[in-house]
């Protein structure tokens, strides 16, 4: 998309359509000509799987929703019915319910990524910015799919997630029941969700869009953290970044087909089998892995509106992460200091999440406050400082000098 | 270091997967047993869902429905392995409602392999009034549905293990679990001890003695070997599929360990020379750009 294309169409009927949407020459200067730093390691490689992993669901989800019957007295059996009736119905469902972690650990991969390369600074903020607000959508997609088949988690996860808006002060009552459509999660919820849920996946992809034009404005990152400089220092996305990232998806498939083929119900909840029961709450109600360190950063806080300020917060603190990082340095292969405190940023985050799986009592509690005090203190104190004080390493003046010198990273 | 990663990045996602199973904390946890489902290559035992069947109709279905469950199902590949007439005339020994008849009124007949297992309540409230108030979950699901918290480490080991046994093992454990409630123990009114129940206090009386339901194979008539096989019965029940899911399973395994491995060596083939003679750089494939 950056400089002109150097697509020449070979056949008169090419040339014709050049002439009127010059949509070849779009695709080949963006997915071939494009130029990709020569020095990216495998974790460059989430962003296609991250769009692999939409098109497994949009085209599992369709297929899914034929099936599907969104009623508070039918769900739970069309969704066994299509596990049962249905030609390869258990296969589109499992693809999908896992389908759905699967996108959150790429997706998880990718912000690692960019937060210890430093993908977010300068001039790559609104790359950043619309890759937070993709996060965002996930979340909400990811949470109203989960509704869907009307187990008891589904039921309760969407009663304890639509209160959390009742934690607003005056306005937070009348936006519950909007939101849930009466007084009580329902059949309108349900409807609503669905609705909402085959509809999300397609602004995502939308999201997508901009993302990557937003991506091919900029280039690339890389793991020195250091601008492309001369021919030398990028190759041609394909055939380079191309292979390189259909070998990583094959990778990453292996893992996927592993848990859709024999651990299908392993990331998912028991309680789920059980069809929803308004009157009759699990004795533990927990969302789903991928919203765990969430969820104990929500519990951690004692007041229940502060702690959804601090849920909302933790995530929409991210797109300011350009800002709060003062450095001039991208890379934290150049910055000691804050490598070791992102690295431990991400600890705290895995350790949230362990931490959200469990009963919120005691010890636990406690260490989940610490651990939410270090994710807000990192993003809010440390960040900002860091750059003020942190003695950098000397960063190499190229990619070509940092490949050739065996620094790759 | 790029390997080290990637394995760092699935440990994050294997340890963040801790949801799992969360029911019977206080309980003590059912013992594993040796499923011939169990693992990647395990699938049904047809004899052992045959006795498991068995004991669901002569026992269990005096209370727990199994709605979801058609008697054409009992004919399916990957199940008990029952000929199409043999479920045919298991289904004709049930009475099924149905209707409206012309005349208005609903009626009786024998069921057919189309029809679903009638349950043996007409609805919850006449379950909950014939049972002193304790209402008998339907079973379709029931075995995915029971699970129990292995905790860490062993459910990142279970994982790699693929276990996925939790709920067969928990019926299994339950059915031999009743005993005296231990001293200081309250039971709740209408309840008996048992040591695998949530709680400890269930509302289903023992359900099960040595000898109770008569096996015409050998197999050893105990407690211990009905509970394997009621279990065994419920999880073919609530995941019909798993034969079909495993077999192509591997296929899928196969296909893409091939697939990714050529995708492996013509990454290599094509980044060889990037790698190693970077002056090749000004002549690369497929073509020149400029930015």
């Amino acid at each position: 998309m950056s400089g002109h294309s150097t697509y020449q169409p070979q056949s008169s009927f090419m040339q014709w359509m050049e002439r009127r949407l010059p949509i070849a020459s779009l695709m080949y200067s963006s997915f071939v000509a494009y130029p990709t730093p020569r020095n990216l390691n495998y974790w460059w490689t989430f962003g296609g799987i991250l769009t692999f992993m939409l098109g497994v669901q949009i085209v599992t989800g369709i297929v899914l929703a034929m099936h599907y019957t969104p009623h508070v007295d039918y769900a739970f059996n069309s969704v066994e019915s299509i596990m049962r009736d249905v030609n390869y119905g258990w296969l589109l469902r499992y693809l999908h319910g896992n389908g759905a972690s699967f996108f959150f650990v790429a997706g998880y991969a990718h912000i690692v990524r960019g937060m210890y390369y430093g993908s977010y600074k300068e001039p790559r903020e609104v790359l950043w910015i619309l890759g937070v607000i993709l996060f965002l959508l996930m979340v909400v997609t990811g949470f109203m799919g989960y509704v869907l088949p009307w187990g008891q988690m589904s039921f309760w996860a969407a009663t304890v997630i639509t209160n959390l808006f009742s934690a607003l002060p005056g306005v937070g009552e009348p936006i519950v029941t909007w939101l849930w459509g009466g007084y009580a999660v329902g059949n309108p919820t349900l409807n609503r969700f669905y609705s909402l849920h085959y509809l999300l996946p397609f602004v995502i992809a939308g999201v997508v869009v901009l993302h990557v034009w937003a991506l091919h404005m900029v280039g690339q990152n890389n793991p020195t953290g250091v601008e492309p400089k001369t021919e030398k220092d990028t190759v041609a996305f394909t055939p380079y970044a191309t292979v390189k990232d259909g070998f990583f998806i094959g990778v990453f498939c292996l893992f996927y087909a592993w848990f859709v083929f024999y651990l299908p119900n392993y990331l998912g909840h028991s309680d789920n089998y059980i069809m929803a029961n308004p009157g009759q709450t699990p004795t533990h109600i927990v969302p789903e892995w991928y919203y765990l360190p969430f969820y104990a950063i929500l519990r951690a806080i004692p007041s229940k509106l502060i702690g959804v300020i601090a849920l909302a917060g933790s995530i929409i603190i991210l797109a300011f992460l350009p800002w709060l990082d003062t450095s001039r340095v991208r890379s934290a292969s150049y910055r000691p200091l804050f490598r070791q405190f992102l690295l431990i940023f991400f600890a705290a985050v895995i350790g949230l999440g362990y931490l959200g799986s469990q009963e919120p009592t005691g010890g636990y509690v406690i260490a989940a406050r610490i651990l939410t005090v270090y994710y807000f203190g990192f993003l809010l104190v440390i960040l900002p400082l860091l750059g003020l004080f942190e003695k950098t390493k000397p960063l190499p003046h190229s990619i070509s000098e940092a490949v050739l010198s065996g620094g790759r990273t | 270091m790029i390997s080290h990663r990637i394995i760092a990045a699935f440990a994050l996602a294997a340890s963040l997967a801790a949801t799992a199973p969360q029911t019977a904390a206080a309980e003590d946890a059912p013992p594993r047993q040796k499923w011939s489902f169990a693992g990647p290559f395990g699938i049904y035992d047809p004899a052992q869902l045959q006795r498991g069947f068995k004991i669901y109709k002569e026992v269990c279905a005096t209370c727990h429905s199994i709605k979801l469950l058609a008697f054409r199902n009992l004919a399916d590949p990957g199940g008990p392995g029952f000929t199409e007439a043999q479920a045919a005339s298991i289904a004709s020994e049930y009475q099924v409602t149905d209707g409206p008849n012309d005349e208005g009124q609903m009626f009786q007949r024998p069921g057919t392999l189309a029809d679903h297992f009638p349950p043996p309540f007409p609805n919850d409230q006449a379950a909950r009034a014939a049972l002193g108030g304790k209402l008998p979950p339907d079973m379709s699901v029931l075995a995915k549905a029971r699970a129990y918290e292995g905790g860490f480490p062993q459910f990142i080991i279970d994982a790699f293990i693929d276990y996925q046994e939790d709920g067969p093992d928990y019926i299994h454990a339950l059915l031999d679990g009743y005993a005296d409630p231990p001293a200081g123990f309250t039971l709740a009114p209408g309840t008996q001890y048992n040591k695998y129940f949530p709680g400890g206090s269930i509302g289903m009386p023992k359900p099960l003695a040595d000898g109770q339901v008569e096996y015409t194979d050998g197999t050893p008539t105990t407690v211990d070997q009905y509970g394997r096989d009621v279990a065994a019965f419920l999880m073919w029940a609530a995941e019909p599929s798993l034969d079909a899911r495993k077999r192509l399973g591997f296929q899928v395994m196969l296909y893409l360990i091939a697939l990714t491995g050529l995708l492996y060596f013509t990454k290599k083939k094509v980044w060889h020379d990037l790698l190693h003679d970077p002056d090749l750089m000004q002549s690369r494939a497929p073509t020149e750009y400029q930015r």
